[in-house]
């Protein structure tokens, strides 16, 4: 184990365990990890430097995300029961919905974007012409 | 060699967090394996070839889910410095990113309230019970806030964790697709519709495709478990 990939670990720990304490005092809906994630980001633009010594530990993570899914994926087992006595809505809503929510996003996001880069051209133009 | 010992190694072994552990990290190699020999083939997303290999195991085996995961959950606990973490590629794309706020806030904010509802509504429809409901609920939230928020409006978090792989993985394996199809290239939109409707597993999927859009789909994931930890108990008390 390099000492990068170890510091990198301790600080994300680290961090995580600051979000945690937060919601819990401040008793906020959004889960510790996200607050700690929220919190490095800040501190990446205080400590340029952080960023390269965070690098490893991040990386190593990030690349293998699959992984730490599987656990949960397993936890199918125990539902085995409910789900196979509603497996048609919530196939369907887990097809359907997924598809529809990616396209609609991309759409809205593509949308957005055009609409508002007119309108940038648009202002630009009025600019250029008192 | 004696049955006794045989059988009181086993026993030992089946209670243990090595156990677990071990064999979730096996699958987990064989799956990627699988994989990558496919030239990374989404429908062979290693989450579904690993899951599967591990419930024929515990089928075959008698064991128990909890004491599977009494190993697995040092590999579950990792989701959390993991979500810390993506705080890195979005600094790195920041730049890209305060171009483009205003859009992908737009996006961010529609995109969990469709992905709440069409899945709320669908399978409303077809005439799931409301426990369920509520547990399809935060299907498209990274798992650690999904089975927070299932727990919030009365869904079932261990049910929810399982929609949410589902989710992660339907949207890894089609999501490319879908985008090809629908003609969308930049890396930036196709990253947040993935982040949004996908998570954790459309993210893993999205930094295969490139940095960009690997780094936009963390960034929309780890916005839209913000917002839908605001947005979803609002819009479930609403539909029902």
């Amino acid at each position: 184990m390099s000492a990068d990939f170890l510091f990198g670990i301790t600080v994300l720990l680290i961090y995580q365990l600051v979000g945690e304490v937060i919601t819990r005092l401040l008793q906020l809906p959004v889960p510790g990890p996200v607050i700690g994630m929220l919190l490095l980001f800040v501190s990446l633009f205080l400590h340029r430097n952080l960023e390269q010594r965070l690098d490893s530990a991040s990386t190593s993570l990030l690349a293998h995300l699959s992984l730490l899914f599987v656990p949960a994926g397993v936890g199918v087992i125990v539902h085995f029961g409910r789900i196979g006595e509603q497996w048609l809505p919530i196939l369907l809503a887990l097809i359907l919905g997924t598809l529809l929510t990616l396209a609609a996003t991309a759409l809205i996001m593509l949308g957005t974007s055009r609409l508002l880069g007119q309108q940038q051209k648009q202002n630009q133009g009025d600019q250029q012409e008192p | 060699m004696n049955n006794t010992a045989l059988t009181q190694i086993w026993v030992y072994l089946a209670a243990s967090p090595l156990f677990g552990l071990t064999v979730t990290l096996v699958a987990y190699q064989i799956a990627h394996h699988v994989y990558a020999r496919s030239g990374r083939n989404p429908l062979l997303n290693p989450v579904v070839t690993a899951v599967l290999l591990l419930i024929g195991l515990l089928l075959l085996t008698g064991i128990s889910y909890q004491d599977y995961f009494a190993g697995a959950q040092f590999v579950h606990f990792l989701l959390g410095p993991a979500t810390v973490a993506l705080a890195i590629p979005l600094y790195r794309q920041f730049a890209r990113l305060r171009q483009l706020w205003l859009p992908v806030l737009v996006a961010l904010v529609l995109g969990v309230s469709i992905g709440g509802l069409s899945a709320v509504l669908i399978a409303g429809i077809l005439g799931a019970d409301s426990q369920t409901l509520l547990s399809l609920a935060p299907k498209s939230v990274t798992a650690p806030v999904a089975m927070g928020i299932a727990e919030r409006i009365g869904g079932l978090p261990s049910l929810t964790a399982v929609l949410v792989v589902s989710t992660g993985v339907i949207g890894a394996v089609f999501g490319t697709k879908l985008f090809d199809w629908m003609g969308i290239q930049d890396d930036s939109v196709r990253g947040i519709a993935m982040g949004v409707a996908a998570h954790g597993i459309g993210t893993a999927r999205a930094f295969q495709v490139s940095t960009e859009m690997g780094a936009f789909s963390g960034l929309a994931m780890a916005l839209s478990a913000f917002l839908a930890s605001v947005i979803l108990p609002w819009i479930v008390s609403w539909v029902q």
